[in-house]
């Protein structure tokens, strides 16, 4: 059973992940983060359930408080972006380039 | 035996405020520099009043010292404790006592004169209140040197006589020469000062004292050895300041100064310090015969040699500085005989304080006419249109020579006699060194003021103004009346620091077969100098034809060029060697290291190519690695 949920997870997690590194849009590579996030709050979970402690589902709690906070500010810094350069396509913002 | 110093006394009455003596100079001159252009205005006329007031407080000392008995005349002053140590104590106390006043009224005196006639040399000067607070310091500097009565406080006037100096000869800075000069003269002082603090150190060491009643009372008791040491020490010191062979080639250098720095340096500070120092230090250098000998020795070659450059220069203030290193030479000699020459170094101080500030000033009043020109080949015939010039240097050449009753008669006869007794070959070069000053003394005068007037184009002499001219003529009455005034005097008068009267002390000179020998050879160097540079017309140029005598005196005897060639470039050749390390290895290092992070800077900003995508995987990578680690790790 917790095999199932295991293997969701990690199915998961390789969708973000893939989508994380092929797409350019900025708001599907801020969905892709969020499936690798629910990913690793299901591993949490279910391990919580295996375990029979609640550790896993407090940092569970955790993640989902910090991915809040960072869905609140990454929208706000994309959509900043998008007003000043009507485009989300990260390959564009090569400011970052070092 | 022979007492160098007298029990001082302490001071009472008006005498504890001699420190006003430095203090005003020394204030007048802070006064100027820090009140910098608002001061501009009147500054001058303070500076010179500087001196003025400290001359007239000297002669009230004066009076006191001479209303006490000879044995009483010594009176300490305390200004402070200066260092409080385990083993010694310096105190700043000032010491009143025959020979420190004879040159306290000869500083504030001469150095009197020269301000005011500073005051028209300078007129016209953009730095003259800067100019003004260097000689207040100057002679501030001096005073601190000749009323000390310790070595260390001594010291500190010493120094400060150098700084001024520095200040004074690279007045003009804005020429690359004057800077270089400054320099040099600083730098070859520091030589001679590295002896006189050695020897003050040794002294701290010898004695737990460095005041001079600890000095003479202790130099008994010490080792010929150490006395020696001292006595070499001092006479190296003495060197440095008084420019004796070998540290005697600043003093040409320092002709870059204004004109009335050179009468400063050369009748009333500085040069005479090292004579002082000797005279001052009598009681060591009669322990120490071999050093009182090189005293001697040094004083004898060094007459010769300033005689020598004299004769071949035709820049009128270096022929002057010449003479002046010769007569110096001649004061260290009358050092070196002892007891029995002090007097007569002291003597010849005095006057030849008179008669070359008389013609240094002389000879700025030449320039003064001849738009600032120096070579003398290019004056010529000048005494009908700068009448007092004329008349004041002539009594300052008088002088210089030994002409019956002038000043310069009676002291240098007194040393070459001296000098006889005490060693024949030095006098007889004593005696040589008096037909020498004769010879080019003469020719000074014969190719300035006489002959056919080789004026450049557009240069028409005038005499100088009354504050200029004035001074001039209260200097030749100086040169004049010095030596017949202090000739039956003097001897008595330095008698309880440790000076040996001479026995005919009256104003009437006597015919002794020395005196007549000297007034023989001085008659020979006039009638010769007359005749090579009076009867002739004077070449416009230097003649390049000449002897090799006249080809070394224009060089200096080559002294620059040996140093330049033994000590300045292996000097340079190290710095440049140093300089090399420095920029190659300790700067290379620094700079490698600075390289080093910037290239690997470079290589990994290329890493940083803007693109999300490279940097997730690259996070990817990383968590691969990281996993992998770690399910290694577990395996293990």
């Amino acid at each position: 059973m917790t095999d199932l949920y295991l293997i969701l997870a990690v199915i998961l997690f390789n969708v973000g992940l893939v989508g994380f590194l092929i797409r350019r849009n900025a708001l599907i590579i801020f969905m892709s983060i969020e499936l690798m996030l629910n990913a690793s709050n299901l591993v949490l979970v279910s391990m919580s359930h295996v375990h029979g402690v609640l550790d896993g589902q407090v940092a569970a709690f955790f993640v989902m408080v910090v991915a809040a906070a960072e869905v609140v500010i990454g929208l706000s810094i994309i959509v900043t972006i998008f007003r000043a350069r009507r485009s989300t396509s990260v390959d564009n913002e090569i400011l970052l380039k070092g | 035996m022979t007492v160098f110093a007298l029990t001082p006394i302490p001071a009472s009455g008006l005498q504890v405020y001699a420190w006003l003596l430095i203090a005003l100079p020394l204030g007048v001159a802070a006064l100027l520099l820090v009140g910098g252009r608002r001061t501009n205005g009147w500054g001058h006329f303070l500076a010179t009043l500087a001196p003025m007031a400290s001359f007239g407080l000297a002669l009230a000392y004066f009076i006191d010292l001479l209303a006490l008995a000879p044995d009483q005349r010594a009176i300490t002053v305390p200004v402070y404790d200066w260092i409080a140590g385990p083993t010694f104590d310096v105190s700043v106390t000032l010491l009143l006592d025959p020979l420190s006043i004879l040159f306290v009224l000869l500083v504030t005196g001469v150095g009197s004169l020269i301000h005011i006639y500073s005051l028209g040399y300078m007129a016209h000067d953009p730095d003259r209140r800067r100019f003004f607070a260097y000689l207040n310091l100057f002679v501030a500097a001096m005073l601190i040197l000749v009323l000390a009565d310790n070595y260390l406080v001594l010291f500190v006037g010493w120094e400060g006589v150098g700084l001024a100096s520095f200040l004074l000869i690279s007045f003009w800075q804005e020429r690359p020469s004057a800077a270089a000069a400054g320099k040099k003269a600083f730098i070859v002082n520091r030589i001679g000062d590295l002896g006189l603090i050695i020897a003050i150190f040794t002294m701290l060491a010898l004695f737990g004292s460095s005041s001079f009643s600890s000095v003479n009372a202790g130099a008994d008791q010490i080792s010929g050895f150490w006395a020696s040491l001292l006595g070499f020490l001092l006479l190296l010191g003495a060197c440095g300041k008084s420019a004796q062979v070998p540290l005697q080639t600043w003093l040409l250098d320092a002709m870059e100064g204004p004109t009335p720095v050179s009468a400063l340096i050369h009748a009333a500070t500085m040069v005479t310090a090292g004579v002082y120092l000797v005279v001052r230090s009598g009681a060591i250098y009669a322990q120490a015969p071999a050093a009182q000998l090189a005293v001697a020795i040094v004083g004898t070659v060094t007459l010769l040699v300033g005689a020598w450059i004299g004769c071949a220069k035709d820049d009128i203030k270096k022929v002057l500085a010449g003479s002046t290193m010769s007569q110096i030479g001649y004061m260290m000699l009358a050092a070196g005989i002892g007891p029995a020459g002090y007097a007569f170094a002291i003597f010849h101080l005095l006057t030849h304080g008179f008669f070359k500030a008389n013609m240094f000033l002389g000879a700025g009043s030449l320039m003064h006419a001849t738009g600032d020109d120096v070579n003398m080949r290019h004056y010529g015939a000048l005494r009908r249109l700068l009448p007092v010039t004329f008349f004041t240097f002539a009594a300052g050449y008088l002088a210089i020579i030994g002409f019956p009753f002038f000043s310069g008669f009676y002291s240098k006869d007194h040393i070459i006699e001296a000098a006889f007794e005490h060693q024949p070959a030095l006098g007889l070069l004593a005696l040589l060194g008096a037909g020498v000053t004769a010879f080019y003394m003469t020719r000074l005068m014969a190719m300035a003021f006489f002959g056919q007037s080789r004026w450049r184009p557009g240069v028409h002499p005038h005499e100088s103004p009354a504050t200029m001219t004035a001074p001039l003529v209260l200097l030749a009455l100086g040169s004049f009346a010095g030596g017949l005034v202090l000739n039956g005097w003097i001897g008595r008068w330095l008698e309880p620091i440790g000076a040996e009267a001479p026995e005919h002390a009256s104003w009437v000179p006597q015919i002794t077969p020395i005196g007549l020998a000297t007034l023989a050879v001085v008659a020979a160097g006039v009638v010769l100098g007359w005749l090579l540079f009076g009867r002739r017309p004077v070449p416009d140029q230097a003649p390049q034809q000449v002897s090799p005598l006249t080809r070394w005196g224009r060089r200096d005897l080559y002294v620059d060029d040996a140093y330049e060639a033994a000590l300045v470039r292996p000097g340079l050749g190290l710095a440049q060697a140093v300089a090399w390390v420095d920029q190659r290895v300790v700067d290379g290092a620094v700079e490698g290291s600075a390289g080093l992070a910037q290239a690997a800077g470079t290589k990994l900003g290329r890493l940083q190519n803007g693109y999300v995508r490279s940097y997730g995987l690259t996070m990817l990578i990383g968590l691969l690695a990281i996993g992998l680690a770690l399910i290694l790790g577990q395996l293990v």
